[in-house]
């Protein structure tokens, strides 16, 4: 059978050693009830090619962006990722080993996570960092779990942003629910897109837990965290920023420069491939003296027996294996070849590929900017400086969007949804991958 | 035992740099040239950063040979034997790579609109009624990352329910058996945990279930077969105490490598179960992920599953965001979905009878592992075990020879070791899950290996207890590692001046 | 193994030095045995009230976390700050230099539930034959002959 190496005459001999008669005297001893009911009824297994071809018909049922014009961000980017990457997570040393519990056979997996807790650390300027969680949104949950046990019982209210990713709120509140000594409130945004810094500050008092901001938020927009970050620390309150295009930190002054508690986000942008959303990985870092409350793996530096440097999973006793219910989270199966493919993409581009990367973005995003401002008469909405999305207002946008898919063409992300007050609002995503010639079609597109 | 010769830097044994001590100023292997604008325009200078200290700086082929070497100090599925207990560590289908990497699936936005990822969600949708049928149970939900992710969402589930029912419920009964994570899920959803003892076979009795079980439960956490690899005999009737008392039965499907085609858990009265797709489903564990923990729930619970959920009519597949009971999302996006499409492949090449096989192969080949290793190891449990066995270290403790010591000299023979010390039921635990996809000859290597090992303890103890001698390695020092924590690489200046 | 005089035990291994009203407590080396290379202590804050037979602080190896519960009620005066960077200490000189806090005893009654230095020998000797009988408890049910037959019904 598929994958199952065992011919007749293997069977007969390893079931003549243990002494069985039939396969079926491995089980007979479970209820002959279950047994009786337990045939699944789903076809026969398919060839190898069979398989193919039915995923590759599936496949080509989805827009992708090699045939399609996507301008879409909203917490999933299309970048470009060099060949190697895909060629270093390819390695079944990588791809088919298992978590590094046995240390002195996973010094590759070990020193690569150790490698990229220092990219992570460097990339967004804190001191430590975990070896990833599951993406962007349950990290920004976990952040404030973290907050919470930190802070005292007194501070249980937590503020969130509302120009923060949709999703991510809504994760946030979903794991938060089952707390019952957690209020989550939300703070508006102001004319410029970002949080505004003013209703924030009066909710902070000595009864706020922390605040959660995005950095660039979910309109494309670079909050300014100094004032965020002053108002919070005078509160005693903790900040969290959650990141979810880290490629602008290739760019940007990163959250430690401000001195932010806890920076978390989404690393997909980090040489991962959309994957229609999933499997990326969430990236989590804070300050060194919250090492202790970090939830996920973390990678420690040591020596072997003969003095040399080795990699070994350290702090384990945070976690669920050991602390069981008083575990900070009970996070195992984590994101690790995700994580190891961003930390080969961070290397092949490295400190000057990266910003040359982040500045190809932000111009390219100005530049459409630009043109469908002026050119395809749409509106800019918000004031704010951004990094390589941005939200315009257009008319009619049932059917524009009819307009592009006949074309080919998928301008943004309509925000209706998620904020009934920009009806007609779309958030529009330009990185390197979308050539100028796209944009002119775009333009060209909504003019008609 | 000879040493490994580190003083060549280029011997494949030779300690790697990190990749922040090669390299030099300026280098990259992916520059591409600016064109066309300022960024000093475009941004304030207060929102812009100095260069990253420290990142690398390599070319190309630097960096391929910086991982590639680092990929050799590993151990794998595809170059060793790996039987680590209730890890399913079986084989990771190369199509299953292929399709997973075709355009139309790895290059789609999950945000583009529903009816041009029409393929995606058939996918997605036909994946679900499979996990159904597999695991018996009558809707499911693809969106956890992990296991423990799924066991998150499946006690939300059970919150949510309970909740609309009047009472919420304040603890969760988990048998001393469980998984660590299944305590960690319950403290994380907001319940107390209570632990209940298995009986001297290793199972869960209705009786103590019982007394542990009142009002102010909510649920039962049970895994089947359970982490001493035995089938729970009383689950039936456990389930029964529990329900009677208003409660739910959770089922952490990590074993469920021993059930396809055998027992269905939808039939032992689970209300709601998680299965694992990196485990069963052959998807790659990737050095620690990332996974795939889909729930399945019986319909009374369906109303609070996680959304957006996908939904067929005759024009297609569309989403439901909305659903007034739903406990909302626990992650962005739909899931793990390269893993998703991975585990369909994996069901689609075995079929009804290739999974029933696989379940069966798996019995046999833990079977023949525990008949061929009883006499020289201590079995934990005379039950019948099922797709994995466990041993304790007690014989070889005579020499003063532990579990760990031959987890490690297990290393010398080129095996990755068994689940060591799980679970904590059982002192100096050796679980041992071999999987289908390993030929008798790999299972007749690795007995050799135990018993050469089990001579040894009683012969040479010493040399096991320093085990291993032959890996990239030796043995490291974590107590180090604990004490004084190095988790970044720091450049040189920063650690003269300290 | 060593067992002080002049110290009191508690139950759960902890070790008492009464000078007054203040009490000085660490783990005893049973303990300190027991769970092998210390890598983490939790301490209370000085200030802080502990409560007897709560637990005050937590001692972690690299396997394991272990909690550590107050032998008697009291104000914590001094808490050890050697321990923080040297948790092994515990490990060299569980009586000596490895002390974990000092408390303003509240109630000297609690110090009547303590074991002086000989019933707590007697009492870790205990703990050891326990183990050993428990050991040999499984051995015998090991012992029963097996019956291939039986796995098929």
């Amino acid at each position: 059978m598929r994958y199952t190496p065992h011919t007749a005459s293997d069977r007969e001999r390893m079931l003549q050693a243990i002494g069985l008669d039939s396969l079926e005297a491995l089980y007979r001893h479970i209820p002959a009830a279950l047994r009786e009911r337990a045939k699944i009824d789903l076809p026969q297994g398919l060839s190898e090619l069979a398989v193919q071809k039915r995923l590759s018909v599936l496949a080509g049922e989805n827009a992708s962006a090699g045939d399609w014009s996507l301008f879409l961000g909203g917490g999933a980017y299309q970048h470009f990722i060099p060949s190697a990457v895909d060629a270093v997570i390819s390695r079944s040393e990588f791809a088919t080993s298992y978590t590094p519990y046995q240390p002195e056979v996973s010094q590759g997996t070990l020193q690569a996570l150790f490698e990229y807790q220092t990219l992570i650390c460097q990339l967004t300027g804190m001191e430590v960092s975990n070896a990833g969680v599951y993406d962007g949104a349950s990290a920004a949950a976990e952040a404030v779990l973290m907050s919470r046990r930190i802070q005292p019982a007194s501070r249980r209210r937590v503020l969130v942003s509302k120009a923060l990713h949709p999703q991510y709120r809504a994760v946030v509140c979903a794991y938060l629910k089952n707390l019952q000594d957690i209020a989550l409130e939300e703070v508006a945004y102001d004319g410029s897109g970002a949080t505004d810094v003013g209703a924030l500050t009066a909710r902070l008092d000595d009864r706020a837990m922390c605040a959660l901001v995005g950095y660039p938020n979910f309109f494309g927009v670079i909050e300014d965290l100094a004032p965020i970050q002053s108002a919070c620390a005078t509160s005693g309150a903790q900040l969290i920023t959650v990141t979810t295009e880290p490629l602008s930190l290739g760019l940007l002054k990163p959250p430690g420069d401000f001195g932010v508690d806890i920076a978390v986000g989404e690393g997909q942008s980090l040489g991962v491939p959309m994957n229609f959303g999933g499997p990326a990985f969430g990236f989590f870092a804070c300050q060194k003296k919250f090492v202790r409350n970090l939830p996920g793996r973390l990678v420690g530096e040591t020596v072997d027996a003969d003095g040399r440097r080795g990699f070994v999973l350290t702090l384990a006793t945070r976690e669920q294996h050991i602390r069981r219910e008083k575990a900070t989270s009970n996070i195992c199966t984590s994101q690790t070849l995700c994580a190891l493919g961003a930390t080969v993409y961070m290397s092949l581009l490295g400190k000057s590929g990266l910003r040359r990367m982040a500045e190809i973005n932000t111009v390219r995003a100005h530049r459409a900017q630009a043109m469908l401002t002026r050119q395809a008469g749409l509106a800019a909405v918000f004031t704010g400086p951004y990094f390589n999305e941005f939200v315009l207002r257009g008319a009619e946008l049932e059917k524009l969007f009819e307009n592009c898919a006949k074309h080919k063409i998928v301008p943004g992300i309509a925000l209706e949804r998620w904020y009934p007050e920009l009806r007609d609002c779309f958030l529009v995503c330009v990185t390197e991958m979308n050539e100028d010639e796209e944009v002119e079609r775009l333009v060209g597109t909504i003019v008609e | 035992m000879s040493e490994p010769s580190s003083s060549n830097p280029r011997s494949l044994a030779a300690e790697p740099k990190l990749i922040f001590e090669s390299g030099s100023a300026g280098r990259s292997a992916c520059l591409w040239p600016l064109e066309g604008g300022e960024v000093a325009e475009l941004i304030p200078a207060a929102l812009l950063r100095r260069d990253i200290a420290g990142f690398p700086e390599l070319g190309e082929l630097e960096t391929l040979r910086h991982f590639t070497r680092l990929s050799q100090r590993n151990f794998a599925i595809e170059s060793q034997f790996y039987p680590l207990g209730s890890c399913t560590m079986k084989y990771n289908p190369k199509v299953n790579e292929a399709v997973a990497r075709l355009p139309g699936f790895a290059q789609i936005h999950p945000l583009a609109p529903v009816a041009l990822s029409q393929g995606a969600f058939a996918l997605l949708h036909e994946l679900e009624a499979m996990l159904a049928e597999i695991s018996g149970m009558e809707r499911v939900s693809l969106q956890p990352s992990a296991g423990a992710q799924g066991e998150l969402t499946g006690l939300m589930l059970i919150r949510a329910c309970l909740t609309e029912r009047g009472n919420p419920r304040k603890k969760i009964i988990v048998p001393d058996t469980a998984h660590g994570t299944n305590p960690a899920s319950s403290t994380l959803c907001g319940y107390d945990v209570i632990q209940v003892s298995s009986n001297e076979h290793g199972v869960l009795e209705a009786a103590a279930v019982e007394k542990a079980m009142d009002e102010t439960v909510a649920a039962i956490m049970i895994t089947n077969p359970n982490t001493l690899g035995l089938f729970e005999t009383n689950i039936e009737a456990v389930a029964a105490v529990v329900h009677a008392r208003g409660g739910m039965v959770y089922l952490d499907g990590a074993n469920l490598n021993a059930l396809m085609g055998i027992a269905k858990p939808g039939h032992m009265g689970v209300d709601v179960l998680h299965m694992n797709l990196h485990k069963t489903f052959s998807t790659p564990h990737g050095g620690g992920g990332p996974g795939a923990g889909p729930v399945g729930v019986k319909n009374h619970l369906a109303d609070y599953l996680p959304v957006p959920r996908i939904v067929k009519t005759a024009d297609g597949f569309t989403l439901e965001e909305d659903s007034p009971k739903s406990i909302g999302r626990v992650r962005s996006f739909f899931g793990n979905f390269g893993v998703l499409v991975r585990a369909f492949a994996y069901i689609l090449a075995l079929g009804s009878d290739g999974l029933a096989d696989a379940s069966r192969m798996a019995l046999l080949n833990a079977n023949y592992i525990r008949k061929n290793l009883e006499k020289h190891f201590q079995l934990a449990f005379h039950e019948p075990c099922m797709h994995e066995c466990i041993f304790i270290d007690r014989l070889q403790q005579r020499s003063g020879v532990s579990t760990l010591d031959i987890a490690k000299r297990l290393l010398d023979y080129g095996y990755h070791p068994p689940t060591i010390y799980f679970p904590l039921v059982v002192s100096g635990a050796l679980m041992i899950e071999p999987t289908e996809t390993e030929t008798p000859e790999t299972l007749d290597g690795f007995i050799d290996a135990m018993l050469a090992i089990a001579e040894e303890a009683k012969n040479d103890p010493e040399l096991v207890k320093h085990a291993p001698y032959s890996t990239p390695v030796r043995r490291l020092d974590e107590a180090r590692a604990a004490r004084k924590p190095v988790l970044r690489w720091e450049p040189p200046a920063a650690n003269a001046a300290s | 193994m060593e067992f002080p005089e002049g110290l009191k035990y508690s139950k759960e291994h902890e070790w008492v030095l009464v000078e007054g009203n203040t009490a000085t407590i660490g783990i005893t080396e049973f303990a300190q045995e027991e769970l092998g290379d210390i890598v983490y202590v939790e301490l209370p804050e000085v200030g802080e009230k502990v409560v007897k037979d709560d637990p005050f602080g937590a001692v972690e190896s690299v396997k394991a976390v272990s909690d550590v519960y107050a032998p008697v009620s009291g104000a914590v005066l001094e808490i050890n700050d050697i321990l923080p960077d040297n948790p092994e200490t515990i490990n060299d000189d569980p009586y000596g230099d490895g002390w974990m806090i000092r408390v303003e005893l509240s109630d000297t009654d609690d110090l009547k539930d303590l074991m002086d230095a000989e019933e707590y020998a007697e009492y870790v000797q205990q703990q050891k034959e326990n183990d050993e009988e428990e050991d040999e408890d499984e051995e015998d049910e090991d012992e029963e002959p097996e019956d291939e037959e039986d796995e098929d019904k």
